[in-house]
């Protein structure tokens, strides 16, 4: 197990010196200089001027130069400061972070309690309407884009209830009753993808383990039904929901930009949007090798578990 | 445990397609489309996908105004002249549904095509030669899946300036190591087939083993992947051209007509709601027919 875990960590680290190189090869082929974003194109400023905040930029130094300063002072877990607000990035990554990471459990907390009954409830009564409704639906919601769904979310709310979220970010550790009310709406427009997911995914895996022996075997001691499909079942099936379930996870950390946008809510995949538009290299980097390490740690988290779940496992 | 790690494999976005086994399935042909067709859900898809592309192909035919045309006055409510209202430039919104149907099939399709030229590319090298081959594709396959998708596709539009065709790009490459996880699992499971063993012994090259015997053989769950995700692109399309990154205006896309559509969200919704409504039914559609034929070319799925 535990030579298992150290080989996992060490494939990690290619993996990152990948992601690294790529997120920092994509941002110097971005088109447009980040000294003009900065300062604008009029004449205001001279060519002097410019070159000397290059130079402080340390935009001056070939690229290479330029990535293995990056990659030196990631090593003391620097991610350098933002070319535009001179904040520190890592201050800033953890600050945006917080909003995604609230966002992105809840709405896997909400989905998954409501889904994984849903898919045992299907998979018990396979067959009847309830579950070709249950199957139906489940694409229904699988085929809605979640940012449309969020703005008819706020227009029923607008237009019918006397209340609609304040599209101003409020912090849980000042007030968390209203942090709570504003990511109401946020979570049920990325939840109904995630309850659709879930479900289609708990009830095929429910299928699959009711189908064994095990199962047949206990139903022949005369275990309850109950028992049966909750103790021997459920727990059998679990594997490729909790599988799925961390990937959500790992997909929303930089998948819930649109849904931020809509909310005004200051999340990772904002700070990252904003940062490629205006060029702030250091913000897009730190921003996209956060995300990228969550998700292989999570990743990394969820096959762990497996050995809770099932026994069985040995790494 | 072999390298790849079971949690990497392509749940992600598909639901229970992870679960689609490709051992040995029959080769798709007419018996699987009349299986997809004899399922009320497969048919269903299938007619909202035919439906789809005769629109798209029919737009000009069928619109009742050029979509760039302005025929009406600004936010006009759906009325019998303008079925489903007007855009606040005075556009018809159903005249430019229509039109954006080619836009939203191209960009799923072409997306849907580049991911498999590349994936497809990736997995056979990786589960074909395997050894140091599969060793380094499997890295870079993992550096894009860690890469958040979205994300990815973002820079890459910006890099290449946004449009519809940068848009195929971008998100061809974003979900490549999708399929490439797909193909490579079916191309691992397919080699140990006696009938592989016996072509190398006589002599069959590797491009011939890899074209004559393989692909045909891996079809079934790549067919269904690519189903499935026909529809997770063009949501993505939708995403991009609602955040101002894919089809630049004036073209029609649905997405794009969502996004100019959600500041009249108060006064004029149905500028919104209408080409949600598209993107939704046409990727129920998509989703649908994917769901059905996984159930028709998935052995192991049909004998429940």
């Amino acid at each position: 197990m535990s030579r298992y875990i150290v080989r996992r960590f060490v494939l990690l680290i290619p993996t990152l010196f990948g992601v690294t190189f790529l997120v920092f090869a994509l941002m110097r082929f971005l088109p447009g200089d980040v000294v003009n974003s900065l300062l604008g194109t009029e004449a205001t400023f001279s060519e002097e001027q410019r070159a000397t905040l290059r130079r402080l930029l340390g935009l001056d130094q070939p690229i290479y130069v330029q990535y293995l300063d990056w990659l030196r002072s990631l090593a003391r877990l620097d991610l350098g400061v933002s070319f535009r607000s001179s904040e520190p990035v890592l201050q800033m990554v953890i600050d945006r972070a917080s909003v995604t990471i609230e966002l992105a459990l809840l709405s896997v907390i909400v989905s998954t309690v409501i889904a994984v009954p849903l898919g045992v409830i299907t998979a018990t009564h396979r067959g009847n309407k309830a579950d070709v409704l249950a199957h139906f639906v489940g694409l229904v919601g699988l085929s809605i884009p979640s940012f449309w769904l969020a703005i008819l979310l706020l227009l029923v709310t607008t237009l019918y209830i006397p209340w609609s979220p304040k599209l101003i970010w409020i912090n849980p550790l000042d007030d968390p009753v209203q942090n709570l009310k504003q990511m109401v709406l946020p979570v049920i427009a990325l939840s109904l993808s995630l309850v659709a997911v879930v479900m289609r995914m708990t009830r095929s895996s429910m299928l699959e383990t009711l189908g064994q022996d095990y199962v047949r075997t206990a139903r022949a001691k005369g275990l309850r039904e109950r028992l049966v499909v909750l103790r021997h079942a459920l727990r059998n099936a679990l594997i490729p929901v909790v599988t799925v379930i961390g990937l959500q996870i790992g997909n929303l950390l930089g998948g819930a930009v649109v849904i931020e946008q809509i909310f005004g809510l200051p999340g990772i995949g904002s700070m990252i949007l904003t940062a490629i538009n205006q060029r702030d290299y250091p913000v897009v980097q730190g921003g996209v090798l956060f995300v990228a390490i969550a998700f292989l740690l999570i990743n990394l988290c969820v096959d762990l578990l497996y050995v809770y779940i099932d026994p069985r496992i040995r790494y | 445990m072999s390298q790849a790690s079971p949690v990497t494999t392509m749940a992600a976005t598909l639901g229970d397609a992870a679960v689609v086994s490709p051992s040995r399935p029959p080769r798709p042909g007419a018996g699987a489309f009349m299986k997809v067709v004899r399922e009320p859900i497969g048919l269903i898809g299938l007619v909202i996908i035919v439906t789809l592309i005769v629109v798209a192909i029919l737009a000009p035919v069928i619109a009742p105004y050029p979509p760039d045309d302005q025929p009406g006055r600004r936010l006009e409510s759906p009325n019998s002249t303008y079925w489903l209202g007007t855009d606040d430039l005075g556009r018809d919104i159903f005249s430019r549904l229509l039109y954006g149907a080619r836009v939203s099939l191209q960009v799923g399709i072409i997306a849907v095509g580049i991911a498999l030229v590349i994936g497809g590319i990736l997995g056979l090298l990786s589960g074909y030669y395997v050894g140091i081959v599969d060793a380094l594709v499997q890295r870079l396959v993992d550096i894009l899946l860690a890469f958040p998708t979205l994300i990815l596709v973002i820079a890459l539009t910006t890099v290449m300036g946004a449009s519809t065709a940068t848009a195929m790009i971008a998100i061809g490459i974003a979900y490549s190591p999708a399929i490439a996880r797909v193909v490579r699992g079916a191309t691992l499971q397919v080699r140990q087939e006696q009938y592989v063993e016996a072509g190398k012994t006589i002599g069959v090259g590797p491009s011939r083993m890899i074209l004559r015997h393989i692909v045909p053989n891996i079809a079934p769950p790549v067919i269904v992947q690519s189903t499935l995700l026909l529809s997770t692109a063009i949501l993505a399309e939708a995403a991009l051209s609602f955040l101002g990154l894919g089809t630049q205006p004036p073209a029609a896309s649905w997405g794009a007509m969502l996004g100019a559509g959600r500041k009249y969200m108060e006064t004029a919704p149905w500028v919104a709601i209408f080409p949600g409504l598209a993107i939704s039914i046409t990727v129920l559609g998509f989703n649908l027919l994917g769901d059905a034929m996984r159930d028709a070319l998935d052995p192991r799925l049909r004998q429940r």
